[in-house]
C-alpha cells in the first residue's frame, strides 16, 4: 500500500512550516531513519526521517515551499515490492500552500508545546484564549482611556509589543545606561535564550557583559550575590524558577539576609529572573508556581508582571532597586501583545497594584497568568449582571494591602485567582489581610480559586483539571455574590 | 576526541579497539581489544534496534501532536545503554535524567508502557502522570526519569548507598550528561561515594552538547574521565559508538564496584543525532557534523556489518530482526494512540500514602 508521508510538527502548536530541502529525490529506495526532507519554522529546523522502507515514489510540495500546513501529505512511498508509479498516481490533489500566512509559533528547544495553555482553549463553556486586553492592534496609537493604562500620562503614544520583547527591551535600557548592569544565565548569550528573553543582547553589549553559564545554577547564583555584595548589579536568568530550587540557598540565605545579618552595610542589587509556573505538558518537577514560596521571605521583593507594560516598567525598576528581586515571569505570556509606553524611561514602581478593571459588585485580585483567567472571569461576569472589579497584584511582595483594602470595602466582596497551590497561598495571604483590614465591610466569605492541591500531572486531561479555569472563577464571583 | 578519531569501514571482526583508553584507570592495557561473540553481536543489535525504532515512532507521533511537551530523544546514543546494560546482572539498578526511553526500554521494560505514558494514558508506566521525563519500574530495578539536571546522581548515590548497607552486591549504575557533569551535587555525591565506597558506576554520557552549549563553552575539565581525581575516583574515556568498547568498560567498572573498591567513572564518547528535545534551531553545530556522524560512527550500523561479514548472516535474516523490532514498535504505537487517558479520579491519587 502506497504511504503518505505527511508534514510532521515541531510542536503541539505549530500549525505550518516550510518544507526547505528535499534530501531524497523520486525514485530513491529510503530505509527508516533515512532522512527524507528538512523542515524549518522560524526558530527551528527539523528533520523529516522515513519510518518505513520503499522507494520514494512521489514528492508533492517542492523545496523551498512555505506555510505547508502540518499533516500535509509530502510525498508518496512505495512500499515494499510495490508498483512504484501506481503508487505514485495514487496522489491526491497537491497540497495547496496553508491559505494564511501566520508566521508559525517559535518553539525553542526549552518551551516547544508551550505557546498557549492548551487547556485555555479547551475548558468545557468558554472560549478563553489567554486574554490580551488591553492588547491593542498592531500599530501605534495613543493610550486610550482604559482603566489599566490609568497610570499612564494622557497623550502618551503607545507601541505594541510582547511580553518578551519588553523584558528584554528593560535589560538593554538599563545596560546601556549603567555598566554595572550584566546578564548570566544557561543559553542566554550565543543561544539568544531558551525562550530568546535575553535575544540581541550578546551583539549589543559582548560577551562580557552576557554570559553563559554551566548548568550550574546553586553556583552561578552565589556568584551573583557575590558580584552584587561588591555593587555590580547582576540580573541572574533561570532557564526556569524549577531549577532556581537548586539555587534557593543563595536567593534566600545569601542575597535575602545578609543586608539585615550585616547591620545594614551590605546589600545585594540583584535580580532573579525568569519563567515561573506551569508552561504545558512538562510535568510537575517543570511546572512549580514558586509565587507564595518567594514571598514569604523578608529581605526579598517579589514582582510577578501581567502585561508586556508592567514587565518593562517593574523589570527596569527591579534592576535600579538596591535590594534583591525576585522577578518572576511566565513563559505561556512571554508571546502575548500588550501596548507599551513610547518613553525613552517607563519605569513602573514596585509594591502597586493596578485596578485593571473598574467595576462595583465584586473585587477579583491576582497576578501574572491568573490575569487572563480573571479578566475572561469578569467579561462573562459582566453579560450577567456582574461587575467585577479587578486587581494585577503585579507585586507580590510587598504587598499592596491598600488598593485590595479599598476595593473590598467598596465592593464587600472578593475571589482570588493564581495557579499556585492552595495551601499558604497568595491568595491565602491576601485573605488574610482583608479579614484583619476590612472583615467589617465584607459581605461574602472570600473565595480562592488555585491550581489544585496536586503535583501537575503530564496527561492532557488530568493537567487541565490541575489548573484553574474561567469557569471557576465565575462560579466563585457568583457565590460571594450569592447568585 | 576518540570517537572523532574512528574511521567508518573498521569494525569488521578482526577490528581491535583502540579508543578505549585506561586514563586514570588503574587497569592494565590488555583489556582493550573487546571481541563480542555472535550472540552478543544478536543481542546488541536487536536491542539497539528496538530503541531506535521506538524514538522514531515518537519522533512521528510527536509531530502528530499525540506526545506533548518534551520529548528527548536517544537516538544515536544506543551503545551506551544497550552495552552497560549486558555488562549488569539481575538487580543492578539504574537510573537517569530525562532522556530516558531508551534505558527504559534496555532495562526491559515493556514498549506499550512505556509509549502510552508518552501520550498520557491510564496505561502509561506512570498511569500518563508523569510523561516522557518520568518513568519508573521497581519491577526493572529502574529508578527513573528525572527532569532536574543532576539530580539524579545524588539519587543515584543514594542507591548505591542502600546496597552498601543491605549488602546485598547490587550496584546502581549513574547516568548523566556533559552539562549535567557541572553541577555541584555530582561532586558532593562523589565524595561520599568514594569516602564510603559505594558501589555506583557514574556513566557520563558525552554527546558533546547540553542543549545548545558544546562542552568546550561550558567546562574547564573537559576529560570528564578524570573529574573523579580529587577524589581518587578512576575513569576512563570509552567510543560510546562501540558496544563492544562500552561492554567491556562496563565490565571493568561494575566488577570494581561490586568488589567493594567504591565508584568508577565512565565517560561515553557519544552523540545524539536530533535536537535537544524535539524542535531545535540547530545552529549550534554544522550538518555536516551531524552526518558525519550518522555515517561514519553509527552504533547499530557497526554490529549490522558485523552480523553480515563476520557472522554471515544473510539480509533476509537481519530483516526478520527488523520486522520483529517494528512489530513491537507499532504495538506500542497502536496501544499508546488507543489507550484512554486516565479517569479524572486519578488526579487526587498517589499523593500521600
Ligand atoms: C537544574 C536544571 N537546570 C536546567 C535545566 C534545563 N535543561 C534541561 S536538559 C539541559 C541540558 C543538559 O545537557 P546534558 O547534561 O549534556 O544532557 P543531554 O541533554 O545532552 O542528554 C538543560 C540545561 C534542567 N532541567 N534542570
Ligand atoms: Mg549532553
Amino acid at each position: 500500500m502506497a504511504i503518505d508521508i505527511l508534514m510532521p510538527a515541531l510542536s503541539p502548536t505549530m500549525e505550518q512550516g516550510k518544507l526547505a530541502k528535499w534530501l531524497k529525490k523520486e525514485g530513491d529506495q529510503v530505509k527508516p531513519g533515512d532522512v527524507l526532507a528538512e523542515i524549518e519554522t522560524d526558530k527551528a529546523t527539523m528533520e523529516v526521517e522515513a519510518i518505513d522502507e520503499g522507494v520514494l515514489a512521489k514528492i508533492l510540495v517542492s523545496d523551498g515551499t512555505d506555510n505547508v500546513a502540518v499533516n500535509t501529505p509530502i510525498a508518496i512511498l512505495a512500499g515494499e515490492g510495490e508498483d512504484v508509479s501506481a503508487a505514485a498516481s495514487s496522489a491526491k490533489a497537491p497540497a495547496a500552500p496553508a491559505p494564511e500566512a501566520q508566521p508559525a509559533p517559535t518553539p525553542d528547544m526549552e518551551r516547544e508545546g508551550m505557546a498557549d495553555r492548551p487547556s485555555a482553549d479547551s475548558i468545557p463553556g468558554t472560549d478563553a484564549k489567554p486574554v490580551a486586553e488591553p492588547a491593542s492592534p498592531y500599530v501605534i496609537q495613543n493610550r486610550t482611556a482604559h482603566d489599566a493604562m490609568a497610570e499612564i500620562p494622557e497623550g502618551t503614544e503607545m507601541v505594541s509589543m510582547t511580553v518578551r520583547e519588553a523584558l528584554r527591551d528593560a535589560m538593554a535600557e538599563e545596560m546601556r545606561k549603567d555598566d554595572s548592569v550584566f546578564v548570566m544565565g544557561e543559553e542566554v548569550a550565543e543561544y539568544q535564550g531558551a525562550y530568546k528573553v535575553t535575544q540581541g543582547l550578546l551583539q549589543e553589549f559582548g560577551a562580557k557583559r552576557v554570559i553563559d553559564t554551566p548548568i550550574t545554577e546553586h553556583g552561578f547564583a552565589g556568584v551573583g550575590v557575590g558580584a552584587a555584595f561588591t555593587g555590580l548589579r547582576p540580573i541572574v536568568e533561570f532557564m526556569t524558577f524549577n531549577f532556581a530550587m537548586q539555587a534557593i540557598d543563595q536567593i534566600i540565605n545569601s542575597a535575602a539576609k545578609t543586608l539585615y545579618m550585616s547591620g545594614g552595610q551590605l546589600g545585594a542589587p540583584i535580580v532573579f529572573r525568569g519563567p515561573n509556573g506551569a508552561a504545558a505538558r512538562v510535568g510537575a518537577q517543570h511546572s512549580h508556581d514558586y509565587a507564595a514560596w518567594y514571598s514569604n521571605v523578608p529581605g526579598l521583593k517579589v514582582v510577578a508582571p501581567y502585561t508586556a507594560s508592567d514587565a518593562k516598567g517593574l523589570l527596569k525598576s527591579a534592576i535600579r532597586d538596591p535590594n534583591p528581586i525576585v522577578f518572576l515571569e511566565n513563559e505561556i505570556l512571554y508571546g502575548q501583545s500588550f501596548p507599551v509606553p513610547k518613553l525613552d524611561d517607563f519605569t513602573v514602581p514596585i509594591g502597586k497594584a493596578r485596578i485593571h478593571r473598574q467595576g462595583k459588585d465584586v473585587t477579583i485580585v491576582s497576578f501574572s497568568i491568573g490575569m487572563t483567567y480573571a479578566l475572561k472571569a469578569a467579561q462573562e461576569l459582566e453579560k450577567e449582571g456582574i461587575d467585577a472589579e479587578v486587581i494585577d497584584l503585579r507585586t507580590i511582595r510587598p504587598m499592596d494591602t491598600d488598593t485590595i483594602v479599598a476595593s473590598v470595602m467598596k465592593t464587600g466582596r472578593c475571589v482570588t485567582v493564581e495557579e499556585g497551590f492552595p495551601q499558604s497561598g497568595v491568595g491565602a495571604e491576601i485573605v488574610t489581610r482583608i479579614m484583619e483590614n476590612a472583615f467589617d465591610y465584607l459581605d461574602a466569605p472570600v473565595i480562592r480559586v488555585t491550581g489544585k492541591d496536586v503535583p501537575m500531572p503530564y496527561a492532557a486531561n488530568l493537567e487541565k483539571l490541575a489548573l484553574p479555569n474561567v469557569a471557576e472563577v465565575v462560579q466563585a464571583a457568583k457565590a460571594v455574590c450569592y447568585r | 576526541m576518540a570517537v572523532a578519531a574512528r574511521k567508518a569501514g573498521r569494525a569488521g571482526a578482526g577490528a581491535a579497539n583502540k579508543t578505549t583508553s585506561t586514563k586514570g584507570s588503574t587497569r592494565g592495557a590488555a583489556l582493550n581489544s573487546p571481541q563480542f561473540d555472535k550472540n552478543q553481536d544478536l543481542t546488541a543489535y536487536n536491542d539497539m534496534l528496538l530503541i531506535r525504532r521506538f524514538e522514531e515512532k515518537s519522533g512521528q507521533m510527536y509531530g502528530m501532536g499525540l506526545i506533548g511537551g518534551f520529548c528527548h530523544l536517544y537516538i544515536g546514543q544506543e551503545a551506551v545503554v544497550v552495552g552497560m546494560q549486558m555488562a549488569t546482572k539481575e538487580g543492578d539498578q539504574v537510573i537517569t535524567g530525562y532522556r530516558d526511553h531508551g534505558h527504559m526500554l534496555a532495562c526491559g521494560m515493556d514498549a506499550k508502557g512505556v509509549m502510552a505514558e508518552l501520550t498520557g494514558r491510564r496505561g502509561g508506566l506512570s498511569k500518563g502522570k508523569g510523561g516522557s521525563m518520568h518513568m519508573f519500574s521497581k519491577e526493572k530495578h529502574f529508578y527513573g526519569g528525572h527532569g532536574i539536571v543532576g539530580a539524579q546522581v545524588s539519587l543515584g548515590t543514594g542507591i548505591a548507598f542502600a546496597n552498601h548497607y543491605r549488602e546485598n552486591g547490587n550496584v546502581c549504575l549513574t547516568y548523566f550528561g556533559d552539562g549535567a557533569a557541572n553541577q555541584g551535587q555530582v561532586y558532593e555525591s562523589f565524595n561520599m561515594a568514594q569516602l564510603w565506597k559505594l558501589p555506583v558506576v557514574y556513566v557520563i554520557e558525552n554527546n558533546r552538547y547540553a542543549m545548545g552549549t558544546a562542552v568546550s563553552r561550558a567546562s574547564a575539565q573537559t576529560d570528564f574521565s578524570k573529574r573523579g581525581v580529587s577524589f581518587g575516583i578512576p575513569g576512563e574515556q570509552v567510543d560510546g559508538m562501540d558496544i563492544r568498547a562500552v561492554y567491556a568498560a562496563g565490565q571493568r567498572a561494575i566488577e570494581h564496584a561490586r568488589s567493594g573498591k567504591g565508584p568508577y567513572i565512565l565517560e561515553m564518547q557519544t552523540y545524539r543525532y536530533r535536537g535537544h528535545s524535539m524542535s531545535d534551531p540547530a545552529k549550534y553545530r554544522t550538518k555536516d557534523e551531524v552526518t558525519r556522524m550518522r555515517e561514519e560512527h553509527d552504533p547499530i550500523e557497526q554490529v549490522r556489518r558485523r552480523l553480515l561479514e563476520s557472522w554471515k548472516l544473510s539480509e533476509d535474516e537481519l530483516k526478520a530482526i527488523d520486522s520483529r523490532v517494528r512489530e513491537i514498535v507499532n504495538e506500542a504505537a497502536e496501544f499508546a494512540t488507543h489507550d484512554p487517558e486516565p479517569d479524572p479520579s486519578e488526579l487526587y491519587t498517589d499523593i500521600l500514602l
